[in-house]
């Protein structure tokens, strides 16, 4: 027989057997490689990850992809044929906005859409995490609680609970905290625990230090659970600092749950709404607000309350 | 006062008309939070029917608020115009749904109504209109208003440009403004959210915008969302300020914790039409959204949606040159899921056009409401066949300083191509003259930002 007689014939029996489903150990093989990999793996080319092994009419595939929400693939630019693709790089260096993606038609280009798609599950998956309690412990913060009392769902459904300290939270704070401070630190986790995880160590011995160097008392600091920032007005009420400082987590951006703003209130009491407060907002390093300057602003904007005897929009328009 | 009606043999009595406005609306997690919904959906069907049968100066004589105690009622209730009041006081609820559906009533003629209207009567309307009777109403009701140029034309979809960025970097906002642009994206305003309501830096984005409307020439006006009292003294110093913006809400105690009055936005609009530097004469700015008003407990035991019609009751006095709802960005608390974001899109929407105001929408979500990108791109194009005025243009939906997600860049693009529309008419020319459109189609210049650099007209 001829060779190519012979190959003819060998190709004839793999498509059979494909078709059968009868060729299952070779693909098994391939897929234990795949798996054994690094992914990543430096000595690879990253455009070389997608290999089609084509011989004898038999194809197999192995996909192995770098991480495409590093940055440096976050960054890469993707309009086609750019005028200037040097600047086009610059524009992008000065935003964390999704710029110089491009375009598919009128629509993303395919990179660009799943990314998005990706940053969405995170966020998602993010959203009913706790304050670790070795972080609060640390910060030497107790924990106290809203009327919340079945969890995330009820929070997110009443923020109404989340806004009013629990009967024991209040008489928690009698107790335990020092009454008529110039300055209370509070941190509650609002909609982000992972924001107070990336912040609460560096803002904190800011605002420390910075009230030491300012001369202004600061009062017992604690932590809030279930948290929303109208509780500003019950822990007011019980502990009447000048100015009232509460950390909270900000709702999760896009891929992004490390946001946290500092609300800030002059004497918060009963009856207060957002127009008697002031807020720091997007703290977070590279991009945001880093929280070290946050922290020293903050106290600034608290000497300036004191000053003034008033915050928010309320003391702007008098 | 009875209103009963029974249904399968059963009898539903409602004890007063805000009672029965809160069990007619469509499930929304606000009503239920404000405890306003109704038990079952029987109950709601009940309450439905017998809001139908309702005649409209009912409406008018229960505001949600006291004529007496609440500005925002005395400035609906003193703008009705009386002869036409006196024309339809008489009709119900459902034969006002027949009228506005009536394949011989046009534009002119509902526009018209909308004068002899309350906020309350609108919100009851509403209540008894499905999903795509919004959308049809709404597709018949052109509302066209022009500052530096003009919004609401037939066959046209404008769109905001919204350039935020987390610490307000001029060089950053720029970056996104030339992005946006290059595809379409700015005719309604270039407006920018300040994560820093100072003065200071205020007026530096109006100087930045301004300088990059007047290098490229283009037909179009700008805005910094700030606080209305610091766009004043913006307004008062000098600094180049195209639409005066403000959020609003639906009863004068919503507006307090804001921090507003109607007093201080008169005082607003006196300063934009003495001092704003397009041509006008449509100046106002403003941004709304379902249970704004629950959330500074300040809705007078009324339904949000009710609430969100008198928000544009309010924002009519001021001859807006554009209104949005911004729909999912208050949270699940009050929109919970795709369904109820996408219900209120519609009803604000129409009760805004209803209303005879420029109607936009910031279609959106926040990360830990029950929807995702996919339902606000379906909700986009409803909105589009609905003739909505304007979206949001963002770059990929995603707003890098307000952490939600809006519409993008391309969407806008999409939705223009999709739905055969173009940009408002000054704008269209500009962006042919400037090589990004060519017969209705986007060339390869559009997606580039650096197209703007070192190029002035």
């Amino acid at each position: 027989m001829e060779s190519e007689q012979i190959d003819l014939l060998i190709n004839e029996v793999i498509k059979r057997l494909e078709t059968e489903g009868l060729i299952s150990s070779q693909m098994q093989k391939n897929s234990a490689r795949s798996t054994e990999s690094n992914p990543g793996d430096k000595s690879k080319d990253p455009n070389q990850s997608f290999n089609i092994n084509s011989g004898m009419g038999l194809q197999t595939i192995s996909i192995d992809l770098d991480d495409p929400t590093k940055p440096v693939h976050r960054g890469k630019p993707l309009v086609d044929n750019s005028q200037d693709p040097e600047a086009l790089l610059a524009l992008m260096s000065t935003t964390t906005a999704r710029i110089g993606v491009g375009r598919a038609g009128v629509r993303p280009k395919t990179e660009s859409l799943l990314l998005f798609q990706s940053d969405f599950a995170v966020s998602q998956d993010a959203l009913y995490k706790e304050v670790s309690q070795d972080l609060l412990k640390r910060m030497g913060l107790f924990t106290v609680n809203t009327l919340i009392t079945e969890g995330k769902t009820e929070y997110l459904l009443r923020p109404d609970l989340g806004r009013s300290l629990s009967q024991e939270a209040k008489s928690i704070l009698e107790s335990k905290c020092i009454k008529n401070p110039n300055i209370q630190i509070c941190v509650g986790d609002g909609l982000s625990a992972s924001a107070i995880e990336a912040n609460l160590e560096k803002i904190f011995p800011v605002l420390q230090s910075g009230c030491q160097i300012a001369g202004l008392s600061m009062g017992t600091s604690f932590f809030i659970q279930n948290c929303r920032v109208g509780v500003m007005n019950d822990i007011g009420d019980i502990i009447e600092p000048e100015v009232l400082i509460l950390l909270i987590g900000e709702r999760p951006g896009l891929g992004r749950a490390d946001s946290m703003s500092a609300y800030m209130a002059y004497r918060p009491q009963k009856g207060h709404s957002d127009a008697d407060r002031e807020v720091i907002c997007n703290i977070f390093d590279n991009g945001g607000t880093n929280p070290l300057e946050a922290g020293a602003y903050a106290i600034r904007l608290a000497q300036d309350m004191i000053k003034n005897k008033g915050s928010g929009v309320k003391m702007k328009m008098a | 006062m009875l209103l009963r009606t029974i249904l399968f043999g059963k009898t539903y009595e409602f004890p007063d008309i805000r009672i029965l406005m809160g069990k007619a609306n469509e499930e929304k997690s606000g009503d239920r939070l404000a405890g306003l919904s109704a038990d079952t959906l029987a109950e709601r069907a009940a309450a439905k029917i017998v809001l139908a049968n309702l005649p409209l100066w009912v409406l008018r004589d229960n505001p949600a608020a006291p004529y007496e105690v609440d500005e925002v009622t005395r400035v609906i209730q003193d703008s009705v115009n009386e002869s036409i009041f006196s024309e339809i006081k008489g009709w119900t609820v459902g034969e006002l749904r027949e009228f506005l559906l009536n394949d011989q009533v046009g534009c002119d003629q509902i526009l018209r109504i909308s004068d002899g209207l309350t906020s309350e009567m609108i919100s009851a309307v509403t209540k008894i209109m499905s999903n795509m009777d919004l959308v049809y109403a709404a597709s018949k009701i052109r509302v066209i208003r022009h500052c530096e140029n003009t919004i609401g034309m037939e066959g046209t979809l404008s769109s905001r440009l919204q350039p935020n960025h987390p610490t307000d970097s001029p060089e950053g906002i720029r970056a996104s403004i030339y992005e946006g642009l290059s595809y379409g994206v700015g005719d309604s305003v270039i407006g920018i959210n300040p994560a820093d309501d100072s003065y200071g830096s205020v007026s530096r984005l109006l100087d930045m915008t301004y300088e990059i409307i007047k290098n490229h020439a283009i037909p179009t006006q700008n805005c910094v969302l700030a606080h209305v009292t610091t766009q004043m003294r913006c307004l008062q110093s000098g600094s180049p300020v195209g639409l005066v913006f403000q959020s609003i809400c639906g009863s004068q105690k919503g507006n307090e914790s804001f921090g507003i009055s109607v007093g201080l936005l008169d005082e607003a609009y006196e300063l934009a039409k003495k001092y704003c530097y397009p041509s006008g004469p449509n100046y106002m700015y403003f941004e709304t959204g379902q249970g704004s008003a629950l959330s500074a407990n300040a809705h007078h035991g009324w339904d949000q949606l009710t609430l969100e019609a008198r928000n544009y009751g309010l924002a009519k006095r001021y001859h807006p040159f554009q209104v949005n709802t911004v729909v999912g960005f208050i949270g699940p608390e009050y929109l919970y899921n795709t369904e109820q974001i996408h219900r209120a899109g519609l009803e604000d929407h129409f009760m805004g056009k209803l209303t005879g105001i420029s109607m936009g929408c910031d279609v959106c979500y926040t990360n830990h409401a029950k929807t995702d990108q996919n339902s606000s791109e379906n909700l986009a194009m409803l909105l589009t066949a609905a003739g909505c005025n304007f979206f949001m243009g963002v770059p990929m939906a995603d707003d890098s300083m307000l952490s939600y997600q809006s519409t993008s860049f391309h969407d806008i693009a999409a939705l223009r191509s999709i739905f055969r529309l173009k940009p408002a008419p000054e704008f269209e020319q500009w962006m042919e003259s400037y090589g990004i459109l060519k017969n209705g189609q986007l060339t390869n210049k559009a997606g580039d930002p650096t197209i703007f650099l070192g190029r002035q007209k």
